[in-house]
């Protein structure tokens, strides 16, 4: 008759693999690096690399969150330039571009990005959860206008001569270790934390495998959507400031074509576009990914062009792997 | 004491369509309520409102005598009400633990969720209820009958004072369903409120109180179980008395145009052999995730799975997409005509024209004319009752966008017609007119496959049946052999 038996699962070697390819991947990759160019597993080179990788890396743990729920959000490049130049006009001490009284603690600074980005994010949020218009388009807005805001704000000029103090979360290190560093871990553990061992992490989970169930389960799916927005922009606007830190200056132009990385990194990881499946871990290790691929080009003295066709390809293929894996059914 | 649920002039339209009109209903504590209705009679839509999952176009919702409004489930679930919904939908990626505590997952501190008491909680749920099912298994992994039990234990789980249930046994055998009727005994003797949703008739005389029927929409009439019999509630459900219902005027051939043997498809099924005859109607029940459409899928080029011969007329026909299954002269009205059968945004014409492209078009360039006349011929000949051809289809009764799609299937003259459920969701007026086109069709000498998971469909039209169970033949019964519980019998 019909099979009562419960038996446990098996694990098998497709299983190990289907689980940690990705983090396999990144191994050999490192691996095969580390034989070809003795640079490469040098302290520096290693810190580099994940420095390198941070800023990425906290773009696409947002992103992580918004892909998880069937959505995406495009505008995170234009999100960060601006909170970039929001903190930077805060942090500055040349005349151009500071705001008058400044400049202010970095904390105030930083407070101001965050907020920029959590501002840009509830606008995206809420237009896709209460109104329901596809956030391809609403985020692909946002991108236009916050980039417009951005120049409005810093009257299209870069905002330069930022304070040691703000400057410190981007070139900043603590025991020899860079703080962008700190940052992307720190992000990467609050979210693997909110994600596998909270309600909410549940409710994202489920509102992205199947709305319908959420709905009837009795979830409210417009905060759910409208939250992971919020989330998305707020680490924008994180990272917006460490490159603003880093390069010295608040740039209107910064952050161009960054959301494209950072859904590089998602995809690469494993999280589905179709949502309600993926983890942070596979989006940290795809940025890793990306960042380590970068970084061996680099040493082998391979031009940045080739760079962008590898990276494409292998967004391609991990995708590919990734159907295939699935079509088991 | 005032009644758990009191409906009243309930009613809802969708897109201008009237689905439900003035619906009624009223569910005492410690009864179970038997919701009955054919295909498109409002049932869904009438349990969809009062879960809160649709809201409503007028009429009012008591609960224990006050009127209430549910603008979500939420509220619903709330107010003490929870459904098992005839559509299963779980999340796939998730545990059963995960599913059925969704949004009430247990904490401990940090906000962090419990796992060890919510699987633990969720397995002396599923233990309590006999289901043979681990909390930590992931929805995907289970077959069609687990995932409806444990959408069953979820709703059970709420503990709510109204439990509504539309049809929860459509993918159980019949151990697993007693195990469901324990569960409803026990509700109703601690005063809670079952409606219950069946097209089983056996199930509904042997658990239920009460009944209410609707049809095409509308309340039809309310009663006591035991005081009516089995003909007079199914001549309340179809209107008239069924001998009229259907229309079969076909005689089988002898000629074998379709054999088919050591099929494979997917869902598991395998080993499947089969024949069918000119002019012979042949039925494929079963429970809902015993294989049928994935059968029909099969024949149709539209499975992965290749394993078995199909041979076509005499010759080995090689089906690896609709194409080739449309150039073989083969047909396929599928399931869901919303998803896979009509582009909703186009219009009546485009419909009907869709798989004939070829024939009206030259050097590919669509010729307007034949297009229109072959529109217009289907149209007459099918009686689609729609302002013009230019409307679009989503506009259109379930009735009327089954007949588009029959008719953009006749266009391209088949020999062999493939049904899924081919009057699910279609108004009584309708459904006749689509068994005549179906026994029109076997009349000239065509050939049909019709999947049902309504026996009496099966028994009004069938020739022959074939029962599949977990994707293997189960029996097969001529039409002198058939009867409601023969096939559910070999279907469980």
């Amino acid at each position: 008759m019909q099979k009562t038996t419960i038996t446990p699962p098996q694990w098998s070697a497709g299983m190990f693999v289907q689980r940690y390819g990705i983090f396999l991947a990144l191994l050999l990759l490192c691996l095969v690096l580390a034989l070809i160019s003795e640079n490469f597993l040098t302290t520096r080179n290693i810190l580099n690399v994940l420095r390198q990788t941070s800023i990425n890396g906290i773009l696409a743990i947002g992103m992580t969150f918004v892909i998880l729920t069937r959505g995406i959000d495009l505008s995170v490049g234009s999100v960060a330039a601006l909170a970039g130049v929001v903190a930077a006009s805060l942090a500055t001490t040349s005349s151009a571009g500071m705001v008058a009284g400044g400049p202010y603690p970095a904390v105030i600074a930083i407070l101001a990005g965050l907020a920029a980005g959590m501002a840009c994010g509830s606008v995206s949020g809420a237009i896709v959860a209460r109104f329901g218009v596809p956030a391809f388009v609403v985020t692909l807005g946002m991108l236009s206008a916050a980039r417009g805001m951005t120049l409005i704000y810093a009257a299209g000029r870069p905002i330069p001569n930022l304070t040691e103090e703000f400057r410190w979360i981007g070139t900043g290190s603590i025991w020899g270790i860079p703080v962008p560093i700190f940052l992307l871990l720190g992000t990467f553990a609050i979210a693997h934390f909110v994600l596998t061992q909270t309600r909410f992490g549940r409710h994202v989970y489920a509102v992205g495998g199947n709305p319908h169930a959420a709905k009837v389960s009795g979830l409210p799916l417009r905060k759910i959507r409208f939250s992971v927005y919020v989330i998305s922009g707020a680490l924008a606007g994180l990272a917006g400031m460490v490159l603003a830190a880093r390069t010295g200056s608040g740039l209107p132009q910064a952050g161009i074509a960054y959301e494209l990385d950072a859904i590089a990194a998602v995809v690469i990881g494993g999280t589905s576009l179709a949502g309600g499946v993926g983890r942070v871990t596979g989006t940290l290790i795809g940025a890793l990914l990306i960042g380590v691929m970068n970084n061996g080009l680099d040493l082998l003295g391979v031009e940045s062009y080739y760079q962008q066709v590898i990276k494409g390809i292998l967004i391609v293929a991990a995708v590919m792997l990734d159907q295939s894996k699935n079509k088991q059914d | 004491m005032p009644p758990l649920l009191e409906v009243e002039g309930l009613s809802k339209s969708f897109s201008g369509v009237p689905a439900l009109i003035e619906g009624k209903f009223r569910l005492e504590a410690g009864t179970v309520h038997a919701l009955c209705g054919g295909n498109g009679a409002g049932k869904s839509t009438f349990l969809k409102i009062v879960m809160g999952i649709h809201d409503r176009d007028s009429g009012t919702i008591r609960r224990n005598g006050h009127e209430v409004t549910f603008s979500n489930p939420s509220e619903a679930l709330k107010n003490g009400i929870a459904i098992v919904e005839q559509e299963l939908s779980p999340v796939p990626a998730m545990t059963v633990a995960e599913n059925i505590y969704m949004g009430r997952e247990p904490l401990r501190s940090f906000g962090r969720i419990d796992f060890a008491t919510l699987n633990r909680q969720t397995q002396d749920l599923l233990d309590g209820f006999g289901f043979a099912i681990r909390a930590t298994d992931l929805m995907m992994d289970l077959t069609v009958a687990q995932t409806q039990l444990v959408e069953i234990a979820k709703a059970l789980s709420y503990d709510a004072e109204v439990i509504i249930l539309d049809e929860p046994t459509s993918a159980l055998g019949e151990a697993e369903a007693e195990h469901l009727f324990d569960a409803i005994a026990t509700l109703k003797a601690r005063g809670k409120g079952l409606i219950y949703v069946s097209h089983r008739l056996s199930e509904i005389f042997s658990i239920t109180d009460h009944y209410t029927v609707f049809r095409d929409g509308r309340f039809i009439q309310d009663g006591t179980t035991a005081d009516i019999t089995k003909e007079q509630l199914i001549q309340l459900i179809v209107g008239r008395p069924l001998n009229e219902e259907f229309v079969k005027e076909n005689t089988p051939g002898k000629r074998v145009v379709l054999q088919v043997e050591g099929l494979r498809a997917q869902r598991g099924v395998h080993d499947l052999s089969f024949e069918l005859r000119e002019g012979e109607i042949l039925g494929l029940f079963g429970l809902m995730g015993a294989g049928r459409t994935e059968v029909l899928d099969r024949l149709f080029g539209l499975s992965t799975e290749t394993g078995g011969s199909i041979l076509l007329n005499g010759q080995e026909a090689r089906i690896k997409r609709p194409s080739d299954a449309i150039a073989a002269g083969i047909a396929y009205v599928t399931e869901d005509r919303k998803q896979t059968g009509l582009v909703l945004s186009s219009t009546v014409r485009d419909n009907l024209c869709l798989s004939s492209l070829g024939q009206l078009s030259r050097l590919g360039v669509m010729r307007a004319r034949q297009e229109a006349a072959g529109a217009a011929g289907m149209i007459a000949e099918l009686k689609i009752k729609a302002a013009s051809d230019a409307l679009e289809v989503t506009n259109l009764s379930g009735g009327n966008q089954q007949k588009v799609v029959l008719g953009k299937w006749f266009m391209i003259a088949p020999k062999i017609l493939l049904l899924d459920e081919p009057t699910r969701g279609v108004d009584v007026g309708a459904k006749r007119e689509i068994y005549r086109v179906i026994s029109d069709f076997a009349r000239a000498g065509g050939a049909v496959i019709m999947v049902s998971s309504e026996s009496d469909e099966i028994l009004g039209m069938a020739d022959r049946v074939i029962v599949l169970k977990d994707g293997v033949k189960a029996g097969e019964l001529a039409r002198d052999q058939l009867s409601a519980e023969e096939l559910l019998h070999l279907a469980a």
